[in-house]
């Protein structure tokens, strides 16, 4: 089986040059690559669209290469729980396409599966359908999205093996697989890295030919947004 | 003098049927979840993937890797499942989901809705809203009915951009629950209990239909 596997974050990021377009998985803080946004930081990579559902918090995240200004453009659903986000936005600094987050899904994953562009109800007479042509089925009128492609999709898995097959835990799968698909370069990073052969076919998530690098990723800090409890 | 953000849950939530496929938005909407009638069945989405919300984990329960739309910490139920942001709105948008339950900032009396941005002031984004507003057969909008100012909200026409637009089919707000009709205009189905019709049409700026005797709403 041919093998995905590389050292480390630094390692695999080591091409993404200045103005790179990237999808980065996540809904949240949950199912984020942590790792591959720690590596970017130190790279120092600048000019990046960002293609992710939100665009983390201000100390954590996306957030942080929002810090370091190394964003240019945003594509997201909700970005509310970053102020310097907002702030950069109000201020004219910050590129940002709003985008209706099950179009955001699908066009990603158009994106991955060669599908140049879809109809959507998502948005019809709205100013999100500026610009776009409409189209009716079956009596309701639609808008026509285009797919979504990046130079490098960093998503992150519970665990994966070294042919880069994935596996998701919970609600970290969110956007996760569509972008594994949608990366000219797609990087993994998983919480266990097995060797190939070990998980059970019938339960992977992502299959390898998705994944091009891989890598077992380190001290996971999984910040929780709102942790909410009741009494045991 | 109207209804709390609890009673309006509980009063939506006698709007919930046995054996439906829910998606409860932020806010007054995920408090329906626990008001649910006794002997009613139903499954609740959250968007980011998960079918079968379970209650807010213990203590020794929380998963990071287990969240809800609005960010918060969860739990599963027996029978619950997981899956991909493309096969949530998937569900969404192809009308497997029969009840959406969200806030509004805005609703006009031909059912459009305005509820994710306040030009110059809010860009939070619209998150899922549009895909849900734009497809679920039913949508029961919770709302204050005035601003902090005093100003109707619901409207002739909304003056925020909009969400999504002729969809909204029934507002419970802190006065009233309303009917909002395919050809225009917000009927006037029941009042806040010590509420009179009176201060409804005050409190309405959009078409208001009124026919016979308002109940007042029965909140346990």
């Amino acid at each position: 089986m041919i093998s995905k596997v590389v050292k480390n974050a630094e390692e695999a990021v080591a091409d993404i040059q200045n103005g790179s377009v990237l999808m980065l998985g996540g809904f949240g803080l949950c199912g984020i690559p942590e790792n591959c946004i720690s590596a970017l930081l130190s790279s120092g990579v600048k000019n990046l669209t960002c293609i992710s559902n939100n665009a983390g918090v201000d100390d954590f995240g996306i957030g942080l290469l929002l810090k370091t200004r190394q964003v240019k453009k945003m594509i997201s659903s909700y970005v509310g729980e970053n102020a310097e986000f907002e702030r950069q936005l109000l201020n004219g600094e910050l590129e940002v396409d709003l985008v209706p987050q099950g179009t955001l899904a699908e066009r990603i994953r158009a994106g991955g599966a060669g599908i140049p562009a879809f109809f959507t109800p998502a948005g019809y007479g709205t100013e999100v359908a500026e610009g776009k042509e409409v189209r009716e089925f079956d009596g309701k009128k639609y808008l026509l999205e285009a797919w979504l492609k990046a130079d490098f999709s960093l998503v992150k898995a519970w665990k994966g093996d070294t042919a880069g097959n994935l596996v998701f835990k919970g609600t970290a799968r969110n956007f996760n697989p569509m972008m594994a698909t949608a990366g000219r370069v797609t990087i993994a990073e998983v919480e266990e890295l097995v060797p190939a052969g070990t998980l059970n076919p019938n339960d992977i998530h992502t299959p390898g030919v998705f994944v091009q690098r891989i890598f077992q990723g380190v001290n996971y800090e999984k910040r929780i947004e709102q942790r909410t409890i009741r009494q045991a | 003098m109207g209804l709390d953000k609890i009673a309006i849950a509980k009063r939506i939530a006698q709007e919930v049927k046995d054996g439906m496929y829910i998606n409860l938005g932020i806010g007054i909407p995920t408090l329906v979840a626990n008001y649910l009638p006794e002997g009613i069945d139903v499954v609740l989405q959250s968007e980011n993937g998960l079918l079968g919300i379970g209650p807010f984990p213990t203590e020794d329960e929380v998963d990071a890797d287990l969240i809800n739309a609005g960010k918060q910490t969860v739990s599963m139920i027996p029978g619950s499942s997981l899956f991909s942001s493309a096969d949530s709105f998937a569900m969404i948008r192809g009308g497997h989901i029969h009840l959406t339950i969200l806030g509004a900032m805005e609703v006009s009396e031909n059912g459009d809705i305005a509820n994710w941005k306040i030009p110059g002031k809010m860009v939070k984004g619209m998150g899922g809203a549009m895909d849900l507003v734009a497809s679920a057969e039913n949508i029961i909008v919770a709302m204050q009915h005035k601003s902090k100012d005093g100003q109707s909200k619901l409207l002739k026409e909304c003056t925020l951009p909009l969400t999504g637009i002729r969809c909204v089919k029934k507002i419970v707000s802190d006065l009233a629950v309303l009917e909002v009709l395919s050809e225009g205009g917000f009927k006037l189905l029941e009042r806040a209990p010590g509420v009179s019709v009176e201060e409804i049409k005050a409190s309405t700026a959009g078409k208001l239909i009124v026919e016979g005797e308002i109940p007042e709403m029965r909140i346990n």
